[in-house]
């Protein structure tokens, strides 16, 4: 098989994926650098946590899969018990509740991320697929416990890949369409329910992004700032470190979840071409990846992980483009942040560790 | 993990399945992200246009540089007004979301008025978002103080200005020269040019500063600048520089000026001194006064309804927009119409019995001498201030051909010689001392550009010279008026005591009331309102004259006993510089 190139039998890591995530690293850090207004000190403390997250993949990267299965259900448990421990003793900073200190600032819906697929995927995993509709609904609540203690917190960007995350790992372990499409419907007539559910900031949000140029200097300024920078930006881009939205701070958040917006504008439309062609092949190799795992549990793990990872990207790309409501979610590996990078990470070690772990027929 | 977890499932049907899932999955993330691209391509290609101009709009503002407003010197150097650094309170408006509120907050700390927040709400309306707008003026040190140590409360919205402020360090002095300037009206925002006072606060109202408000002003510059999202400048991009105003040179001597006003201190009366020569205006005189330093920031009501309403109107320039029957004082001028158009000879005479009266009319002009001059020339006529002799003469000449020659002087045109002002009386003297020569009157000598410090002398507009048919005719006129003060029967011949220089002068006396026939004029009896003015016009030294003076006390009485005297102390001033505050000019400026 493709040993030679495509993956290092000692490090245990996929060479593409690899090269893939350092690109796409390094064109990170230097937007970042251009939106931060030149701060090196902001760089260097990005590439620390760069550091970190590679690591740690590294060292899951290194583990054979099989051997974290029976962890999973006790990291799980141990994930929404934190999640319970938040909405008593958490700190709040902006009106929600996300935070554990334990001497160092720890956020455990990050672990959730990973234990709800895992958990899922443990349990439809270990009985033939298609699940049945028991073990489908108890899936469901699987699901759906961590995601409320997060979406209460509020968190609803992590409430969204968490929930998308343990969905993915129902639809990918071959559930008939007819169902898929039936609850998609059910879904729909909840939506008012959700809206009753939904604090008046989150209601906010949805009624800005249906209509931004109302709110011009409040809540709409986000979006309608991004657009011109993006906008403004037009074919070739304003070129590095000359865009005007976002070195003269009219674009808010620009370091963080509207970094997409001064790529945008000092790249151009090629250049974000350029980045979504990086980010597809990162899709598609995990993807690819997830085809070739040898059991369920590590195809379904894939499979989820990295539709995740598209998830996050494209929630934040809708909303920095104004196609979707403004939802706090970074952009993976190019936005400014802590633990959601080290999350992503280890995410990746996973998916390496399922592929450089394969028993070899042909070896 | 057992492999016997495994031996319940099939796997190839689980591999279909899954594979099948797969390449769904990726198909979809190819679409989703087609239309991230396909959204892209309508930002960046089809709307390119339209958010590169938002993009502009959102951080190029042009903001305008308002110029320094030129200053007034006198003809000695010494400054006549100032432009001192104050700190005025300013709104911008774009940073500020509840102007109420914010007015509510500002006014705990510093005292803000209601007329103050009506004059602010006016002009925020009009104002651009990001240009700010003055709240309040001239504020204290400790406001500015206290405004500092409370600044962060206002995030920005509301910030201490310094600007320039007209200053006028002499107070009252020359006030109706100067003039002053004062906050633009809704008026005046009509006629000026906007963009030319973008960012000045202030105009020209009156005197000087009205009349070359367009030279003091100067050109406001602008710079284009780019902002940030608070407002601040971060570069210049384009910057058209001011023109400062330009500095005025003024023809009138302050000291003199000064000292003219401490000597009818006590009257109401107007005092205009000019230089024949040259139609330089040394003096210009109003008594009362008022400080223009109450009109810069805007005067309160109550000061300036008692101002307008006083009695003794300081506030009107007595020196050009008095109007007072000139009375005998255009006697010479009245003598050569008669000389010129051939009505009288220097030798003809007049038999003044007292009083004069028309063909077959009964009426009695009487002369102010009730027994009579008897035989009176011209010269004779104009020393001893005799009525009927003039009344005579004017009834020869008709109105007609003495309209048309007083005009040649400068007397008013459509008034004729029946009233004109004290400026106008002095002009005509003026004219007269130079045998003819007219010069327009002019209170502006020269101006300089503050850039190249080139100094530009302001021309006269207009002169003339009145060509006599004989030019002996002045030697009968200023003759007769020498007389005056230097013969021996001259009616004002006590100022001529142990005077330094000869001189010239005629006395004049205006009627506020008339007279009935039978009665006589008893100034015990009247009130003083209706006493007579008392004038005097003059011009010294005899010969090469240098200052040409006109004087009238409003109800002061005789010419002779009030006006004269003032008039000579004034070319004494000027002439003999016996003046303290003269030396000590003249020792200090340039």
């Amino acid at each position: 098989m493709q040993t030679r190139w495509s993956h290092n039998h000692f490090l245990h890591l996929d060479k593409p994926l690899l090269w893939g995530l350092l690109l796409l690293s390094f064109i990170g850090l230097v937007v970042l650098y251009s939106a931060g207004g030149q701060d090196l000190e902001l760089i260097v403390r990005q590439m620390l946590r760069l550091g970190f997250g590679f690591g740690f993949m590294l060292l899951i990267a290194r583990v054979r899969i099989q051997k974290i299965v029976p962890w999973v259900p006790w990291l799980y448990l141990f994930g929404v018990g934190l999640l319970v421990l938040v909405l008593v003793v958490g700190e709040s900073t902006k009106g929600s509740q996300r935070w554990l200190n334990f001497g160092f600032r720890f956020q455990p819906s990050e672990v959730m991320k990973l234990a709800v697929p895992m958990m899922v995927t443990w349990y439809l995993a270990d009985r033939p697929l298609p699940p049945s509709y028991g073990r489908l609904l108890l899936a469901t609540i699987i699901i759906t416990v961590p995601v409320i203690l997060v979406a209460k917190q509020p968190d609803l960007g992590t409430a969204l890949l968490i929930s998308s995350s343990g969905i993915f790992v129902i639809l990918l372990s071959g559930i008939s369409w007819r169902f898929i499409f039936s609850s998609l419907t059910l879904g729909a007539l909840c939506t008012p329910v959700l809206w009753y559910m939904m604090h008046d900031y989150q209601r906010q949000r949805v009624l800005t992004f249906l209509n931004p140029e109302k709110h011009p200097l409040t809540a709409g300024y986000h979006i309608i700032q991004s657009k011109i920078a993006i906008g403004s930006g037009g074919l070739y881009g304003k070129g590095w470190l000359n865009g005007t939205q976002s070195q003269l701070e009219f674009l808010p958040e620009r370091t963080t979840d509207f970094i997409f917006a001064v790529y945008s504008e000092e790249f151009g439309l090629l250049g974000v071409l350029v980045l979504l062609g990086i980010y597809f092949f990162i899709l598609s190799r995990g993807m690819y990846i997830a085809q070739q795992a040898q059991d369920s549990f590590s195809r379904l793990l894939v499979g989820s992980l990295v539709l995740t990872f598209f998830v996050h990207i494209f929630a934040n790309m809708g909303m920095v483009t104004g196609l979707l409501p403004v939802v706090g979610l970074p952009l993976p590996l190019m936005s400014y942040g802590g633990t959601s990078i080290i999350t992503l990470m280890i995410g990746f070690g996973l998916i390496m560790a399922v592929h450089t772990h394969r028993r070899l027929l042909f070896g | 993990m057992s492999s016997a977890r495994f031996i319940l499932k099939d796997a190839t049907s689980e591999n279909k399945i899954f594979s099948n899932r797969v390449i769904v999955a990726w198909l979809m993330m190819f679409v989703l992200l087609s239309l991230i691209v396909v959204r892209l391509y309508f930002l960046q290609v089809n709307a390119h246009e339209h958010y590169i101009t938002l993009s502009k709009d959102n951080r190029i503002k042009t903001l305008p540089l308002p110029p320094t407003r030129g200053l007034i010197y006198d003809r000695n150097g010494v400054p006549l007004v100032e432009n001192r650094v104050s700190y005025s309170l300013e709104v911008i408006p774009e940073k500020v979301k509840n102007i109420d509120f914010l007015l509510q907050e500002i006014s705990k700390i510093i005292a803000i008025e209601e007329k103050d927040i009506k004059r602010f709400k006016k002009q925020l309306k009009q104002s651009r978002r990001f240009i700010t707008v003055p709240l309040r003026y001239r504020l204290t040190k400790d406001e500015v103080d206290r405004f500092s140590v409370h600044s962060h409360r206002f995030f920005g919205g509301i910030e201490i200005k310094s600007n320039l402020t007209r200053y006028y360090p002499l107070g009252s002095t020359g006030a109706h020269v100067i003039g002053y300037v004062g906050r633009i009206n809704e008026h005046e925002l009509k006629i000026i040019d906007k963009s030319n006072y973008m960012g000045t606060n202030y105009i020209g109202k009156t005197g000087v500063e009205k009349y070359y408000e367009k030279e003091l002003h100067g050109k406001t510059g602008f710079q284009h600048a780019e902002t940030n999202a608070q407002g601040h400048i971060v570069r210049i991009l384009e910057r058209t520089p001011p023109v400062p105003g330009k500095n005025l040179y003024l023809n009138i001597d302050i000291s003199l000026q000064k000292d003219i006003e401490r000597l009818v201190a006590k009257h109401r009366a107007a005092v205009v001194a000019i230089e024949p020569k040259s139609g330089g205006v040394l003096a210009l005189v109003s008594m009362p006064h008022y400080d223009p330093n109450l009109f810069v920031n805007g005067i309160d009501t109550k000061t300036y309804h008692k101002l307008r309403d006083s009695l003794a109107r300081p506030l009107i320039n007595r020196a050009i927009r008095g109007q007072y029957p000139p009375g005998s004082t255009v006697k010479a001028f009245v003598g050569l119409a008669g000389l010129e158009y051939g009505t009288r000879t220097p030798r003809s005479r007049t038999w003044c019995r007292g009083w004069y009266s028309l063909k077959g009319h009964k009426h009695r002009y009487r002369d102010w001498k009730k027994s009579g001059h008897g035989s009176m020339n011209l010269h004779q006529a104009i020393e001893q201030s005799c009525d009927v002799y003039f009344y005579s003469l004017a009834h020869d000449l008709g109105i007609d051909r003495l309209h048309t020659f007083m005009r040649r002087f400068g007397f008013g045109e459509k008034t004729g010689i029946d009233i004109s002002g004290p400026l106008q009386l002095a002009v005509a003297t003026a004219t007269l001392s130079n045998r003819g020569r007219f010069t327009q009157p002019r209170v502006v000598f020269a101006m300089d550009d503050a850039r190249n410090n080139e100094m530009t002398v302001v021309p006269p507009t207009l002169q003339t010279t009145i060509v006599l048919k004989h030019a002996s005719y002045w030697n009968t006129a200023i003759g007769g008026m020498k007389a005056v003060v230097h013969g021996w029967r001259g009616t004002a011949k006590k100022v001529s005591k142990n005077s330094r220089y000869r001189f010239a002068g005629k006395t004049g006396t205006a009627q506020v009331i008339t007279i009935k026939q039978k009665e006589t004029y008893n100034a015990k009896k009247l009130a003083k309102k209706y006493h007579d003015h008392a004038l005097f016009v003059a011009f010294a030294p005899l010969k090469k004259p240098r200052i040409a003076v006109s004087v009238i006390v409003e109800n002061g009485g005789s010419g002779s006993k009030i006006a004269a005297p003032l008039a000579k102390k004034v070319m004494d001033y000027y002439l003999l510089q016996k003046s303290p505050l003269y030396v000590a000019s003249t020792k200090t400026s340039r």
